[in-house]
Parts: structure tokens; C-alpha cells; sequence
């Protein structure tokens, strides 16, 4: 479309990209840098407790916290993990255009990382720090990969991580609301106390959190 | 790929033999979605699965069809499926971008899927680009639909009855004249590529789309769910047909929060 200035622009639209190029057969040639491509996006859920080889156990976890983004990552830090209670236990391996992590255990707090913790006094609980971005088309597969080495009955799963106040939908200014501040959304089978107001409409969650 | 929802009891998977599948098309101004919102929020539809696929963009939030405290906290997510058995409906909803690459498998997936649970027929909400319209396009009326051979041969008749218009094909070269004329739904998202797979696979498949830009789109969707009525008579018409769309509490603050007092 036509700005005022008299350059043609190309709209952005809510309803994401266009879709043509993806309608065009796709050759040979761009199947194999497709692949390639997808081969280096993958990611590999590493954990240190398993011996490798034989038939592998699903991990028995009772409960599973999960923090995503850097300020969830660093409230654990600060107030949960130490090097006495909890163990590290798993890593995930992944590359995007945003950040690489590596399969290094010894992070430090600047650092991209995703690293699984056990609690050492009790096995099944089970912490995950995820302060790397992990890209829409990987977030399936890290669901996929961590959640399918858990043996997932009886499991509880808390997932902590931050939002910008300003994307908060609400009918007064944001400038005037008290922040920080928590929210929270639970599925019906989760019957305990929620220790905050849950999410109204028509705010909504995205990314791995919401996956 | 569809997941029914657990009603307790041990219940049956719902059975969609024979129903219309209503769902949207990701595409400009997202007026097929919000048209479906309408349909969802109006009929007080049940929510009776979701689809778990990796070729949407992850979201969840609370029920944005509530109406009350007691209801509004019900999870929701990218693609959640409703039905109203009494009008042999079921519909989908689709509430994310797809993610790339993933066009082509979610449509694959989807279509067998309404093979495999033997829908009747498809209907499909869209919307394309009104900056791409040819001068003649540019008159009349801004909705547009299209039919699988095999839904013209039931349905063709009746539409032409209602004066409907035939997306027109455009030239596959523009400026060579003895070109072949091809489909191009330019902002429709899968639209032509679902049409053209339905074809192919033999399924009934409507599309109704309507010409628009990106900018407030709920009077788009107002049209847009209108035009559906005038074919499948889910509400009555005769009375200003506008009036008795629902809009659900989600279309709340779509263009903002409200502003700063300071500001003034």
C-alpha cells in the first residue's frame, strides 16, 4: 500500500506472514536446505542421570517447576537453588537466531542456558531454569523431549515467567497500576489454593509458557 | 490430531457424521476468526475438544466466550472445536499465526481428519487483501465464495439464487493476455491451499471470503458472518440480522488499555 509519503510499503498483518512462497512446490534443492535447516534447529534434551544405552526409564516426578525467561531464571537463583539442596540433573541443547546454548553444565547468570535440577532430599521434584529463548517452531519439541521422559501421573507442574506490564489488557493506564504484579492461570485439575487473582480476559500467555 | 475433551463418565468421543465444519482461515484483519468468535459466543457453543498440533503458534488464556465468574475460567488454547448437535454444526476455532513451514501438514492433517470423522461438508471463513482487487472488483458487493465441484453440484443453485458472486480467477502473468487464469487469494493464509487439496480429495468445501484491510475488522466480521447466514439460516434474518450476534468479552480493549489521567 501507498504511505503519505508516496513509497509503496508492504502492510504487516495480524494474521502473519503470507503464505504464496509456501504454496510454490518446493524443489529438491530447498527440500535439502529445509532439512538442514530443521536438523540445525533441533534440540537435545540431555540428562545426566541416565546411564545411556538399555532401555531408558521415564523419570518418576512428582512435582516440576518451570521457570522460563530470564527474571523467573534468576528468582530461583536467588531464592531456591544452591549447590547443597538441589543437583544438576539434565540440559537442553538447542540453536536460533536468538541465542545457543551448549550442553555445558557450569553456567554462568549472563549466560543462555536450560538446565534441570533435583531436589536432593526428594528425587521426584524436579526444577527447570530456562532463561534462553526457545524459538515457535521448537517449542513443540522441547514440550515434546522433557515431557516425554517423565512418567507424568500424579505430576504437578508449576510454571513460572514475566510479562511486560504494558502488554497487560486492562481498562485503566497502565502507567497508574501498581507492578510488579502476579497473575495466574490453572487447568481444572489443579484444586489447590492459586496464591494470586487469575489472568483475566482478554489477556493471554504465548510461547513456551503457554505450550 | 483432535483430542475430545474429557465430559467424565467415561463418554463417547463426540460423533460429527454428517455435520458442517465452520472454521477460519488465518488471514487479513483475521475476519474469519473473529466472525467465528460470533458464532461460538451467539450459539452458547460446548466445547468438545481441541487439536494438539505443532503448526500453531502456543497460547493459552482464560474463556474468552465467559460470561460470568463462574464461567470464566476455563483454559482455552490455539484450536479448540465446538458443537452444537441440534444444527448438525461443529466448529473450529483457530487463534494463532501458523508457524512456518507448517502450512502445508496443519491442512493435510486437517483434511483427513474431516475424511476420517465424516463431516458433510466444509465451510471456510476468509478474507483476502482489498488492495489487490481488479477495477471491476472495486464495485458491488466485497464478499466473494467459492465451491469444490462436488458442494456446486448440491448447493451451486441455491447460491446463485441468493445473487452471489464467484471469486473471479485472475491472469497467472498480468499483462500477457493469453495467460491461464489461476486461483490467487492474495492475504488469505491457507485458504487457497485448502481449497485446491479439497478439490483434489474430493471433499464438499465452501469459502466465504470478504475483501478487507487490516484496521478495526469487526464490522468485517459482522458482514462476513451475515453473508454465512444468508445460506445456512443459523439465526432468523428478518429481523436486523446485526442485532443478534453476541460479541463475546474477549473483543474487550482490542485497540488499547485505557489512557493515562496525567495525559490530560
Amino acid at each position: 500500500m501507498a504511505t503519505f509519503f508516496g513509497e509503496v510499503v508492504v502492510a504487516p498483518s495480524r494474521a502473519g506472514l503470507d503464505e504464496e512462497e509456501e504454496a510454490r512446490e518446493e524443489t529438491p534443492e530447498d527440500r535439502e536446505i529445509r532439512r538442514e535447516i530443521e536438523k540445525k534447529r533441533e534440540i537435545d534434551v540431555l540428562w545426566t542421570w541416565k546411564s545411556g544405552g538399555c532401555a531408558e526409564e521415564p523419570l518418576v516426578c512428582s512435582r516440576f517447576i518451570v521457570a522460563i525467561g530470564r527474571n523467573a531464571a534468576a528468582f530461583l537463583s536467588s531464592f531456591i537453588l544452591d549447590s547443597v539442596c538441589w543437583e544438576v540433573v539434565g540440559v537442553v541443547k538447542l540453536w536460533n537466531e536468538w541465542c545457543r546454548t551448549s550442553s555445558t553444565t557450569n553456567v554462568l547468570p549472563t549466560d543462555s542456558f536450560c538446565l534441570f535440577y533435583r531436589l536432593i532430599s526428594d528425587p521426584t521434584v524436579l526444577l527447570c531454569q530456562c532463561s534462553c529463548y526457545v524459538a515457535e517452531d521448537q517449542q513443540f519439541q522441547w514440550l515434546e523431549k522433557v515431557f516425554g521422559s517423565m512418567q507424568k501421573k500424579g505430576l504437578q507442574v508449576t510454571i513460572l515467567s514475566t510479562c511486560p506490564v504494558a502488554d497487560y489488557k486492562t481498562q485503566e493506564s497502565t502507567l497508574t497500576l501498581a507492578s510488579p504484579f502476579l497473575k495466574a492461570l490453572k487447568t481444572k485439575e489443579f484444586q489447590e489454593q492459586v496464591c494470586c487473582p487469575l489472568l483475566e480476559q482478554p489477556n493471554i500467555v504465548r510461547d513456551l509458557p503457554a505450550a | 490430531m483432535f483430542i475430545p475433551c474429557d465430559r467424565g463418565g467415561g463418554s463417547a468421543a463426540p460423533d460429527f457424521k454428517g455435520f458442517t465444519l465452520l472454521m477460519p482461515a488465518v488471514s487479513v484483519g483475521n475476519v474469519g476468526q473473529l466472525a467465528i468468535d460470533l458464532v461460538i459466543s451467539t450459539f452458547d457453543m460446548t466445547k468438545v475438544g481441541y487439536f494438539y498440533t505443532d503448526c500453531l503458534v502456543p497460547m493459552v488464556g482464560n474463556n474468552p466466550y465467559a460470561t460470568a465468574e463462574e464461567n470464566s475460567t476455563e483454559l482455552s488454547i490455539n484450536a479448540e472445536v465446538y458443537s452444537i448437535p441440534s444444527k448438525k454444526l461443529v466448529v473450529l476455532q483457530i487463534r494463532s499465526p501458523f508457524i512456518k513451514n507448517k502450512y502445508r501438514p496443519f491442512c493435510e492433517t486437517l483434511l483427513s481428519w474431516v475424511k476420517s470423522s465424516k463431516c458433510a461438508r466444509v465451510v471456510l471463513l476468509s478474507s483476502s487483501h482489498a488492495y489487490q482487487r481488479d477495477d471491476e472488483q472495486l464495485l458491488g458487493t466485497p464478499l466473494r465464495y467459492l465451491l469444490t465441484p462436488d458442494l456446486e453440484k448440491a448447493v451451486g443453485g441455491r447460491l446463485q439464487e441468493l445473487n452471489w458472486k464467484e471469486m473471479e480467477k485472475v491472469a497467472a502473468y498480468p499483462g500477457i493476455s493469453d495467460t491461464d487464469k489461476i486461483l490467487h487469494i492474495p492475504g488469505g493464509g491457507i485458504t487457497k491451499l485448502l481449497f485446491t487439496e479439497s478439490c483434489s480429495k474430493g471433499i464438499q468445501m465452501a469459502v466465504l471470503l470478504k475483501f478487507c484491510s487490516e484496521g478495526d475488522n469487526i464490522p468485517d466480521a459482522f458482514v462476513l458472518v451475515n453473508y454465512l447466514n444468508e445460506w445456512l439460516q443459523l439465526i432468523k434474518s428478518e429481523v436486523n440480522p446485526s442485532s443478534q450476534w453476541k460479541i463475546p468479552s474477549s473483543w474487550r480493549l482490542l485497540f488499547g488499555n485505557g489512557l493515562p489521567p496525567a495525559l490530560f
